[in-house]
């Protein structure tokens, strides 16, 4: 277990250099970095001015170590547009992601999970066929324009709900929906498909043949075993989310990493859309590490000496 | 004369040896037809593919040309709509069918070119990555998990951000980065397959690894890819139409699904069809992909079916 651990820890660590390389080379693929973070009117002095400022001058290879020396320690400089360190603007940030993209997963799950259950005891019931087809739908749509049309509904019709901002629970609603309806879509196929796989075993069997209540047979034997695939799915799409949130957080004007990195990008603020590219890479590596280990503990018929 | 005769030759045994494989595929094409659901979604992905190549001759409405006087303009069937234009027109008196006519043009292109990209950078390296195994191997499945790791949507839209907005960029953008998952499942066909005996066989007889590859390798790990890759056009439908909603996708003024919803966002309170249309001819295309690739697996792998 420990070895495996380790193991994971080693790659993450590869990983991460791997993420900190594509956020440092990523601006430099036009050519001159500098030319995108000014004006098109920019005078030469201007632009020499910047380059030497922001160490543009000097090989790549000194500006990727000194780049990945800064940001181990949080450090990625300070914003064009607002003037402070960019660090700051992303944990200011940070939190509205994180409760959007943690919203959606919880109300992807509770539903899902559900659903899926009775999906896949009642196996072509019109209850079934109806809640897969919905599901394929939930997967066709594209949750921003999910959005619009709630927005269009419940705020501009209906007037219930607010079309944007943060604060309230009202003004979570509209954007955790249209985040985790895909993903709940793709949870209840996933839970039915396990669900109906795990209650053909013959263990299922012989809890039946022993004369179980139904209701135990599947919250207790069956369910158990089926969370573990749930899980694992759940964690990985967790990287889905933060991309998701991007969209959304714009659609809804909410104001979260998301929104901030659309934001940066338009006004050429490189610095700081290089800061949000590498947090949210590494809170996703860090989410899809937590799920490895989980895995393990979770299942401990995955033989982790297995893993090459 | 004699030349011909050996051509022709050549054309009839590489036809016979052709058979098998379409003999196969008009077996996977029967199994589809004999599932309703897929065969719903092959028909109506036909109708969407027919309604956007014939665009400009079946209806001719120019999608850029503004008449400022019939702005929002609603549907036909509304009270103010007219036959000229059946489904309205936006903010600046731009006809909307002839838009998302114009529009599903750019997301099939960009979702099929897309990945065509993909399957071809990742079977090249799955392949290589399975055959050739070790050092190569590693090097090639390290940068996979990198890959892997980066979320798909930051990486576009970070590399678009930079190398600027094109139907071209977006294409290369979004097939460079989903090469991950053919890679992975070529290589874990070729690992099993290599250790075959026919493949032995030929190694032993001398024929060429890069012979080996195409000529025996490449022809049984690619079916999987076919469902893989019909599933994965409708996520970079969905995404070209996020990025085209950003102001990332095709530059404008091109008429695209996201770039069309994004606008008529601003008038979501006076005109509902700019908002409502656009997002159901991507419903439908993704629900049409959807549906048959689903046929499609199921079709080429039963022990997939109740997934």
């Amino acid at each position: 277990m420990l070895q495996y651990i380790l193991k994971r820890l080693w790659h993450t660590v590869y990983v991460v250099i791997g993420i900190s390389m594509i956020s440092f080379f990523f601006i430099h693929l036009s050519g001159d970095p500098v030319l995108l973070m000014l004006p098109g009117d920019a005078s030469d002095q201007e632009i020499e001015e910047l380059r030497e400022q922001l160490g543009f001058n000097d090989p790549l290879y000194v500006q990727y170590v000194r780049f990945a020396s800064k940001a181990i320690r949080g450090d990625f400089g300070e914003s064009l547009y607002y003037h402070v360190p960019v660090m700051e603007l992303v944990i200011e940030r940070l939190p509205a992601s994180l409760e959007l993209a943690v919203a959606a997963m919880v109300f992807a799950l509770v539903l899902a999970v559900p659903i899926g259950i009775i999906s896949a005891v009642r196996r072509g019931s019109m209850l079934d066929m109806g809640s897969m087809l919905g599901a394929l739908l939930g997967l066709s749509m594209p949750h921003f324009w999910l959005g619009i049309m709630l927005m269009l509904l419940f705020s501009v019709h209906l007037g219930w709900l607010p079309t944007s901002g943060r604060g309230t629970m009202a003004h979570l609603i509209m954007p955790a929906v249209s985040l985790g309806l895909s993903l709940m879509a793709m949870f209840a196929r996933l839970t039915r498909s396990v669900m109906l796989e795990v209650l053909s075993l013959d263990y299922i069997r012989t809890a039946r043949a022993k004369g179980l209540r139904e209701e135990i047979v599947i919250s207790k034997h069956a369910l158990k075993n089926a969370l573990i695939p749930l899980v694992t799915v759940a964690g990985m799409q967790f990287g889905f989310l933060i991309g998701g949130t991007v969209i959304i957080e714009t659609v809804f004007a909410w104001p979260g990493l998301g929104r901030l990195v659309i934001q940066a990008i338009f006004s050429r603020d490189y610095p700081l859309v290089q800061a949000i590219v590498f947090v949210l890479s590494l809170l996703f590596v860090g989410m899809n590490l937590l799920v490895d280990i989980l895995y393990v503990y979770l299942d401990p018929q995955i033989s982790y000496s297995e893993e090459k | 004369m004699n030349t011909r005769a050996t051509e022709s030759l050549g054309f009839r045994q590489a036809l016979e040896s052709l058979a098998p494989r379409i003999r196969l595929t008009l077996e996977t094409a029967r199994e589809v037809v004999k599932r309703p659901s897929a065969l719903a979604g092959g028909i109506l992905l036909l109708v969407i593919l027919m309604a956007s190549v014939s665009f400009p001759v079946l209806y001719h409405t120019d999608p850029l040309a503004q008449d400022l006087l019939a702005r929002f303009t609603p549907p036909v069937w509304q009270s103010g709509g007219v036959w000229s234009h059946p489904l309205g027109t936006d903010n600046l008196g731009r006809d909307v069918l002839s838009r998302l006519l114009y529009g599903s043009r750019v997301s099939l292109l960009v979702g099929f070119t897309a990945v065509f990209v993909a399957e071809l950078v990742g079977i090249v390296l799955g392949l290589i990555s399975g055959y050739y195994g070790g050092k190569t191997d590693s090097f090639i499945m390290r940068i996979a998990d990198i890959f892997m790791a980066y979320p798909f949507m930051l990486l576009t839209i970070s590399v678009i951000a930079v190398l600027g907005p094109s139907i071209l960029n977006l294409i290369l953008v979004l097939g460079i980065s989903d090469w991950v998952t053919y890679a992975r499942t070529i290589r874990g066909s070729v690992l099993s397959l290599k250790r075959k005996e026919f493949i032995e066989a030929s190694r032993a007889i001398g024929t060429h690894n890069i012979i080996i590859i195409i000529r025996h390798i490449l022809p049984n790990v690619i079916s999987p890819l076919l469902v893989l890759g019909t599933l994965r056009v409708a996520n970079i439908i969905i995404w070209e139409s996020g990025l085209s909603y950003l102001g990332m996708g095709a530059p404008p003024p091109m008429p695209t699904w996201g770039r069309m919803l994004a606008e008529g966002r601003v008038y979501i309170g006076d005109a509902w069809w700019l908002v409502t249309l656009p997002g159901l001819a991507i419903m439908f295309t993704i629900l049409s992909i959807n549906l048959l690739g689903d046929g499609l697996r199921d079709a080429l792998d039963p022990r997939l079916i109740n997934l």
